[in-house]
């Protein structure tokens, strides 16, 4: 397929997600377009881990933190100070936490660069570990994270967290930073070092000796990551106007990490088609934790069956399709053109 | 302080340290044998504790009956979570039973919240158990000297299990290679079965002293010990059941010491034991007793 083609249907597809957003903006009631923000920050999150750990096989599950870093950064900047000092009631608020505001793409930005500068900085010690020593060196980084957001009151009002979070985030936002990651992303692994990540994922020791130089690598990555991760936590505190630190347990990482899992690990379209049927059937779960008048008969809502159910699919769906949906493969247009031809044209 | 405060503070490490060792040992001996983190464990962890006060407060029976009833089942669940969740994904990719431990964690949690409800309960104590005994100025409750005692007993026990028996033997064999031990006739399945069993009665016992030591229960109560012991089983070199035993004791007292030398830092105590890690993962990347790790060519 021509390389003109290529760029005009992406922009057609782009386009066509401009239209969707702006059709469900106007006619959708708000529960939908929230469901739809969700959709479009858990995208966001799932293809910044698949990055990580799907296409240069880091093990990381420390994807909790550093949206808590992004989280807090953005709450810090968008808030207004008469706001910070009504809201602190702990302990007076630092005075450079007061000071600090900037418009709400500046705030996002930043809460993504925090999280990669962090990202970054425990990276260069960690990513020399072995991928399980990693992972749970990651846990305990995001941990430590919400100790200190628990304990360090006067920048993030300790355990209360933040309430009124101005609510700029909506659809036309979230949108625009799940395009923005996905533009990104497929473009740092469709160039050569893409290929350089996919290689150390699949033989770390191979790549080395053809002269790659892997921690450095890692490096890039683990940081580029963090700064969606980062982005995600920032618009996902817009959305919900509200966080604190329990919002960051270990819980919010394995949402993620089984969006990552569902979709396919070292798949980019894997990631987004489990991000929207996750996020939905999350919310449709719902109803099982919900009153159910059932032929006349009242079956009381059970709290944590929502839970109970999801975990079960996340086990069935490991045990009998241990790839998830899309193992490692793409839909790309070359595909779809391929198919459309049918099977035995190709090429 | 003084030295009674000191001596103190030394036997509550000393009890915490101990019930981390236990449950180390499980995390210990699954990662030994399958290199897989059984996530699942802590939740192992709690339902030993819950076990037992249902069959104390729901069926009225003698602590040490509902204390065997408890350990038993809770070994039997371990057993199950294997077969049902990690046995089908033995030649699957790691990451594989990873999600899968991960997932039957999650799931054990959240049964527990719909079964036991989210909100934490008391727990009733035997009532020997609730006079301290006193010399001088030193109070202790006698479950904080119980449980190193018991501890030790348990794990001497294992020890002779690991390097005495038959099965022991197969553990060993199966720790270095999964695949010859098949070809020499080590009942691989089975002997993955037992180690279920046995480390998932240690934490059910672990659970039991905590929730005596600690008297609350609630289903979210396994993590962070859950987690604390995972990091004790790496500081002592994950698959060296005396590494877990050493991390565990190490860790409670620098979690009590660090407290009580410097009260200020009490809120982030839950951070120390992965400062800790992550200090001497940089220091030694497999932990104090750990093997050297090898690179695959």
């Amino acid at each position: 397929m021509k390389r003109s083609t290529t760029t005009l249907l992406n922009v057609a597809a782009v386009a066509l997600v401009g239209l969707f957003t702006a059709w469900a903006q106007a006619s959708l009631d708000g529960y939908s377009v929230q469901i739809l923000n969700l959709i479009a920050v858990n995208i966001i999150l799932a293809l910044s881990l698949n990055l990580i750990y799907g296409f240069t096989g880091l093990f990381s599950l420390g994807h909790a933190g550093f949206m808590a870093i992004g989280a807090y950064v953005c709450s810090i900047l968008i808030m207004t100070a008469e706001q910070k000092e009504m809201l602190f009631i702990l302990g007076d608020p630092a005075p450079w936490v007061l000071a600090a505001h900037a418009p709400f793409v500046v705030a996002v930005l930043a809460g993504g660069l925090v999280a990669a500068l962090f990202g970054a900085l425990i990276g260069l010690p960690l990513l020399k570990l072995g991928d399980d020593y990693l992972g749970i060196a990651t846990l305990g980084f995001a941990e430590i994270v919400r100790v200190a957001a628990t304990n360090m009151s006067s920048v993030t009002n300790g355990a209360l967290g933040f309430k009124g979070i101005p609510a700029y985030a909506n659809l036309w936002w979230n949108v625009a930073w799940c395009l923005v990651t996905l533009y990104v992303i497929v473009k740092l692994l469709g160039s050569n070092t893409g290929n350089v990540l996919k290689a150390i994922r699949d033989n770390e020791v191979a790549a080395k000796a053809m002269g790659v130089d892997v921690l450095r690598m890692k490096l890039l990555s683990f940081t580029v990551g963090s700064f969606f991760a980062g982005v995600g936590g920032a618009l996902l505190a817009s959305l919900l106007t509200t966080i604190d630190p329990k919002m960051f347990l270990f819980t919010l990482t394995f949402n993620v990490l089984m969006i990552v899992v569902t979709g396919g690990l070292g798949s980019l379209t894997g990631s987004v088609l489990a991000g929207v049927g996750i996020t939905v059937l999350l919310e449709w779960l719902r109803v099982v934790e919900n009153p159910v008048s059932f032929a006349g008969i009242e079956i009381a809502g059970i709290p944590g069956m929502r839970m109970v159910v999801f975990s079960l699919a996340l086990i069935v769906i490991i045990l009998f399709r241990r790839e998830g949906l899309m193992g490692m493969r793409e839909i790309t247009w070359e595909g779809m053109a391929r198919a459309l031809r049918g099977k035995g044209v190709a090429k | 302080m003084n030295v009674e405060q000191f001596i103190q503070h030394a036997l509550n490490s000393l009890t915490l340290g101990s019930l981390y060792a236990l449950i180390a040992i499980g995390y210990t001996m699954v990662y030994g044998i399958l290199r897989l983190i059984n996530f699942a464990h802590s939740e192992i962890f709690m339902l030993g504790a819950y076990f037992v006060f249902w069959g104390v407060t729901l069926f009225a029976l003698p602590w040490p009956v509902a204390i065997v009833l408890s350990i038993a089942v809770t070994a039997l669940t371990g057993v199950l979570v294997d077969r049902i969740a990690y046995r089908p994904l033995r030649d699957a990719p790691r990451i594989s039973a990873l999600i899968s431990a991960i997932g039957v964690s999650f799931f054990l949690q959240n049964v527990a919240i719909v079964f036991f409800q989210a909100i934490p309960r008391a727990v009733y104590r035997p009532e020997w158990m609730e006079d301290p005994l006193i010399w001088g100025n030193v109070r202790v409750l006698p479950i904080t000297l119980f449980v190193p005692v018991l501890s030790v007993a348990l794990m001497l026990a294992l020890l002779w299990v690991v390097y005495r028996t038959k099965t022991g033997l197969g553990m060993r064999a199966i720790s270095k290679d999964i695949e010859t031990s098949y070809l020499m006739g080590v009942p691989v399945n089975r002997v993955i079965a037992v180690t279920f069993g046995i480390g998932s009665a240690l934490a059910a016992a672990s659970g039991i002293m905590w929730a005596l030591r600690y008297p609350q229960l609630q289903p979210v109560m396994g993590a962070i010990p859950g987690f604390k012991a995972f990091i004790a089983a790496v500081f002592g070199g994950i698959g060296s059941i005396q590494g877990a035993v050493v991390g565990g004791v190490v860790l409670g007292f620098i979690e009590i010491m660090t407290v009580a030398f410097f009260p200020d830092l009490a809120g982030y105590r839950d951070a120390f034991a992965f400062v800790l890690l992550i200090g001497v993962l940089l220091i030694k990347p497999t932990g104090l007793f750990g093997d050297k790790a090898e690179e695959k060519v």
